[in-house]
């Protein structure tokens, strides 16, 4: 009972914290001072995207201090005429210096956001959007595309168009967009690649904020596709020892020759990263070696040695992962070979991930080891099955020995019973 | 050897004057009839019992009650201790065992009739052993603490807070808090391996005190027969033997069950993990766990829940106290009404107590 009344005793606090902050922020909007809002909220003539929870519209930040004019007057003339420093909607190529007005201006932000970056115009103009937009293409994005004009909403706010989350469907409005996107012989499903992809999959699906989105490859505002050389580097931030062991392999020093091989996404594609499978690596039709590799070729030897290797280890894997469900069905002591488990497994991660050294001879040392752990928990396993019989068995000649003494005692009785009654007898009959 | 035996026994007599006893145990008869086999199932239980104590100390000399060594104590009994696993799966089957034993002679006093004067205070401290026992297996049942005790202890304390005016603090005595806790553990380890015992053995001796001074109940049927044709065998050494017989051969099934069909030990206690699905407390308290689950939210004014908790309480105790209740048989009745109760109660726990484990 006491609980329930602290329940809403806080439920209704917060709700009052609520509306008043609502009505304050309202107020201000409301207020004389602030007759844009209210002359175009009464002419119900607000911005289509016009959004309560924009952050300017909660800040304060009145429509003048971006558009200018004067906010005071409710007269339209007055208000919006240019000799009161009314400019109105920016143009296309007028809007990243429109918006960094403010967001360029390190003094001014400082007194919302002591931390915020205030190089985003500057970083604007080296993406392929800014160059393009300098050029007087504006078909390309700008600050309004991504972030909207009136429902600006901080970007870890799940609400916003650059919240982690719905990062790829912002970027698609226009990547996604066939008509544009053919103009200048661009894939028009980078979305619908990266959707099926791991990371797409681990972002969109799964809503793990930790996977990468286009921002986490392409940058944020100086979005630019990774150049030929970089794109191992820029997969190596997350993937460090594939980076590593890449780079340090024959094969990685032979793609910095080449400028047509781009790195990691020569096997691996750039937004349709599928999760590798261990036929990825070998001579099978389902192999990428294969792409550029022919049999009698040593790439071919050395693709099939290393399959070998890793399916060998992945086989006997799974035969001791099989086999521990026998034990612990049988009650026995499991917890040192799941520890050798782990170890095995922990070796064909890392044989997995040597893959990107191309030698077999550093994938097979890394197996050989973790096969000698799987053989050693194989061992352990069949002991403790073994143990289990043994227990059976013996316990079994326990049970036998006193099923005879059962049987003794009943016969015993019998007897006794059968004096009993004969003594009986030969009593009454005496 | 029998020269030994009687030298001990001399040596006895001359000091505790055994005459008394020796009278009592070779005077002693048991009747036979048909219905005899049931007198055995009280023994039965005793013996089962005896083995729970036997094992239960066996394991306490490893076991170390505690949120971090729970688990960990009992899993190192299992697979490190010699024999270990054996003595934990001999517990536990025996635990189950002897709940299923203890119904047998409940309900065989029951429908014998042997409940009725002058063994009514016989009566009462069975069905006082009977909730010891459900005691012992509900706080013994945590001391694993693994998912499913973890989760079968949260259920059924929680609806001990269903119990009116009281039932919150006394949820909250139960579990030594809020929740289910490393101080639920703590206390459920107390009363199992030092309160429940200790009530227990005085309620025992109790009990059997009064079996020995009464001795068995004869059937009406028996009472009738003249007395040239009643039969009787002298309690020692006839019904001592075939006692002992039942007794060997409950263990050997006892030894079968643990060697066979060993007690397994769950995953450990997550109480931040949502309870696993399907969660279902131990076959004997099954059935008044079903009845809940079919009660309607609410019956008139009271919650549904607080009707089955009282319903069973009160009938509960009803059940102790049936003996005084008075009610008396009809004549040219081939079964009574008090039959026929018995049985509605049996099927009513056989029914659902297999309903709850095929739903």
């Amino acid at each position: 009972m006491k609980k329930n009344n602290l329940n809403i005793l806080l439920i209704l606090f917060f709700l009052f914290g609520a509306f008043t902050a609502k009505a304050a922020s309202d107020k201000k909007q409301n207020s004389a001072k602030n007759n844009c809002y209210s002359c175009h909220k009464q002419d119900d003539n607000l911005p289509d995207d016009f959004n309560k929870a924009d952050v300017h519209f909660k800040l304060g930040i009145t429509c003048a201090d971006c558009h200018g004019g004067n906010i005071n007057s409710d007269d339209e003339d007055v208000a919006m005429d240019e000799d009161n420093g009314f400019v109105g909607a920016p143009s296309k190529k007028e809007t990243p210096a429109f918006c960094g007005k403010c967001h360029s201006n390190i003094i001014y932000m400082k007194q919302y956001n002591p931390s915020i970056e205030t190089d985003q115009v500057k970083e604007y103009y080296t993406s392929v959007h800014g160059h393009q937009l300098k050029k007087g293409n504006e078909d390309v994005a700008t600050c309004t595309d991504c972030h909207t004009a009136h429902s600006i909403i901080k970007p870890n706010d799940p609400r916003s168009t650059v919240y982690a989350l719905n990062v790829p469907k912002t970027c698609d409005k226009c990547h996604g967009n066939t008509e544009l996107m053919s103009k200048y012989n661009l894939s028009s499903t980078p979305y619908a690649d990266f959707s099926k992809s791991v990371h797409g999959i681990a972002l969109l699906k799964n809503k793990d904020t930790g996977a990468p989105g286009c921002n986490t490859c392409h940058g944020n505002h100086g979005a630019t596709p990774p150049g030929a050389s970089s794109i191992t580097q820029i997969c190596g931030t997350c993937h460090v020892n594939n980076m590593n062991y890449f780079k340090a392999s024959k094969m990685g020093k032979k793609f910095d020759e080449f400028e047509d091989y781009h790195g990691c996404v020569e096997c691996h594609s750039n937004h349709l990263i599928k999760h590798p499978t261990d036929d990825f690596v070998g001579v099978s039709k389902k192999s990428v070696c294969m792409d550029c590799h022919e049999k009698g070729e040593k790439g071919y030897k050395v693709a099939k040695e290393i399959h070998t290797q890793i399916t060998t280890l992945d086989s006997i894997l799974t035969f001791a992962k099989n086999k521990i469900k026998v034990v612990q069905a049988k009650n026995m002591d499991d917890v040192d070979i799941n520890f050798l488990l782990k170890d095995a497994h922990q070796s064909l991660i890392k044989s997995r991930t040597l893959i990107h050294t191309f030698s077999s001879e550093k994938v097979g040392k890394e197996t050989e080891k973790g096969m000698k752990i799987a053989k050693k928990a194989i061992l352990m396993e069949d002991e403790a099955i073994h143990a289990s019989y043994v227990r059976r068995n013996g316990f079994l000649i326990a049970i036998l020995f006193i099923t005879i003494i059962i049987i003794a005692l009943y016969l015993r009785i019998k007897e006794m019973d059968k004096t009993k009654k004969a003594k009986k007898a030969k009593s009454s009959s005496e | 050897m029998k020269k030994l035996y009687s030298t001990i026994e001399n040596w006895l007599d001359e000091r505790y004057n055994l005459t008394p006893i020796k009278e009592f145990i070779e005077h002693k008869k048991v009747p036979q009839h048909r219905g005899s086999l049931w007198y055995y199932m009280g023994g039965i239980t005793l013996f089962l019992f005896t083995i729970q104590v036997v094992t239960g100390i066996l394991l306490l000399l490893y076991y170390k009650p505690g949120e971090n060594s729970s688990y960990e104590s009992v899993r190192y009994i299992m697979t490190q201790v010699k024999f270990g696993w054996l003595i934990r799966s001999i517990h536990s089957w025996s635990a189950n065992l002897l709940v299923f034993f203890l119904f047998l002679h409940m309900f065989s006093v029951f429908f014998s009739g042997s409940y009725k004067k002058p063994r009514e205070l016989t009566w009462v401290t069975g069905f006082l052993l009977l909730a010891l026992i459900l005691g012992f297996g509900f706080s013994g049942y945590l001391l694993p603490w693994d998912e499913l005790s973890f989760f079968a202890t949260k259920v059924g304390t929680e609806i001990v807070g269903v119990v009116p005016i009281i039932g919150e603090s006394l949820k909250e005595v139960l579990r030594g808090g809020t929740d289910v806790t490393g101080a639920t553990l703590s206390r459920f380890f107390g009363i199992h391996v030092a309160i429940l015992p200790a009530i227990f053995a005085v309620l025992l001796v109790i009990h059997l005190l009064f079996v020995q001074k009464q001795g068995m109940h004869e059937p009406e049927s028996f009472k009738a027969l003249p007395e040239e044709e009643k039969k009787y065998i002298q309690f020692f050494p006839e019904f001592f033997l075939k006692d002992a017989l039942f007794w060997l051969i409950v263990f050997n099934i006892l030894l079968f069950l643990a060697v066979y069909f060993p007690w397994g030990l769950g995953l450990k206690a997550d109480m931040l993990s949502a309870a696993p699905a399907g969660i279902k407390p131990e076959w004997y308290f099954m059935f008044m766990f079903q009845s809940l689950k079919y009660l309607p939210a609410h019956i008139l004014f009271l919650e549904g829940e607080l009707v089955g908790v009282l319903f069973f309480g009160f009938a509960g105790l009803a059940w102790m106290l049936f003996p005084f209740l008075g009610i008396k048989e009809r004549k040219n009745t081939r079964i009574q009404p008090t039959t026929w109760l018995g049985i509605l109660i049996v099927a009513f726990i056989i029914i659902m107590t297999v309903i709850g484990y095929l739903v």
